[in-house]
């Protein structure tokens, strides 16, 4: 049942985070990485948010295992950082680490006390 | 929605082999990229749900196998997050230069099953239980971030470099060819 939910979840915030970058990448026309960066973001925040509302477990893990796991992903991240940085753009890989590192904390922060006062 | 400009800010004219895209899910920098949802919207879109859901299956699987407690070294996200990483790199080399036409390999294994498989929302809602248990452990959440990125970038670059070395051949043959199909 648990994994039904979760491919449920994985299914749905998958396809979301792809159309979520191509949302944001054809409204702005640089190369760091803005729309893998909102996912990541949108996601942590929704996670913290989830996470302290004390939902049933399967509800939790429908939409935080399953459903925002897979709208945030690592590997894309590290492979733009990786990316940056080979082609000398290193200034905006580092930079690609310390604001998703810092904004995913801040967001997941953020969620958790929306959730206390909702 | 048109091509963009080669020239942007960052990335040299005549970079490393521009037709790689920075962003592996979808960089509108690149044609096949921008064309592929207005050509394929159901296959593409198709391709990308299956492999999300595999790829959070996996995880969760990873997860049950390295239970722990809350607040501890989170290694399941970890080890996920850098073998994630490590595949990434050696399917971006398939993907751009050994089968550069291929349509819906990108969508399902890097978006898809990749991208759903690794997790950024769990590796910072991990390390801020860290920051927030009975013990904080600040030193901990910082040490697991940190082993997240470096691990990450390392394995991403293993897998590409690796792949690189592998497929030299083919790759070579790719190129060969595409260099004869522009003059």
């Amino acid at each position: 049942m648990m994994v039904v939910l979760i491919a449920l979840g994985g299914a749905v915030g998958a396809v979301a985070r792809y159309l979520v970058d191509r949302f944001v990448q054809a409204r702005h026309d640089s190369v760091f990485p803005w729309g893998t960066h909102v996912a990541n973001v949108l996601a942590c925040l929704l996670f913290g948010f989830v996470a302290a509302l004390g939902l049933p477990p399967w509800l939790f893990t429908l939409l935080a295992v399953g459903f925002l796991g897979a709208l945030s992903t690592y590997s894309t991240f590290a492979y733009e950082t990786l990316r940056l940085a080979q082609n000398r753009a290193r200034l905006l890989a580092l930079a690609n680490v310390a604001a998703s590192v810092t904004a995913g904390l801040g967001a997941a922060v953020l969620g958790t006390a929306l959730a206390d006062t909702v | 929605m048109s091509h963009r400009d080669p020239n942007r800010p960052g990335v040299p004219e005549n970079g490393p082999r521009p037709q790689e895209p920075i962003d592996s899910d979808v960089d509108l920098h690149i044609p096949q990229h921008v064309r592929e949802l207005r050509r394929t919207p159901g296959a593409v879109l198709a391709a990308i749900a299956v492999g999300g859901a595999c790829g959070a299956v996996a995880r969760h699987g990873m997860d049950v196998w390295f239970s722990r407690d809350p607040g501890d070294f989170a290694w399941a996200t970890f080890l996920v997050n850098l073998s994630g990483c490590l595949l990434i790199g050696v399917l971006m080399v398939v993907v751009t230069q050994v089968v550069p036409h291929s349509r819906l390999l990108r969508p399902f294994l890097g978006v898809g099953l990749l991208g759903g498989y690794t997790t950024f929302s769990t590796h910072i809602v991990d390390a801020q239980l860290m920051l927030t248990a009975a013990e904080p452990d600040a030193a901990g959440a910082l040490l697991f971030l940190a082993a997240n990125v470096v691990g990450g970038l390392a394995a991403a670059w293993i897998g590409v470099a690796l792949t690189e070395r592998v497929l030299r051949r083919p790759i070579a043959a790719v190129a060969a060819r595409q260099r004869g199909g522009q003059t």
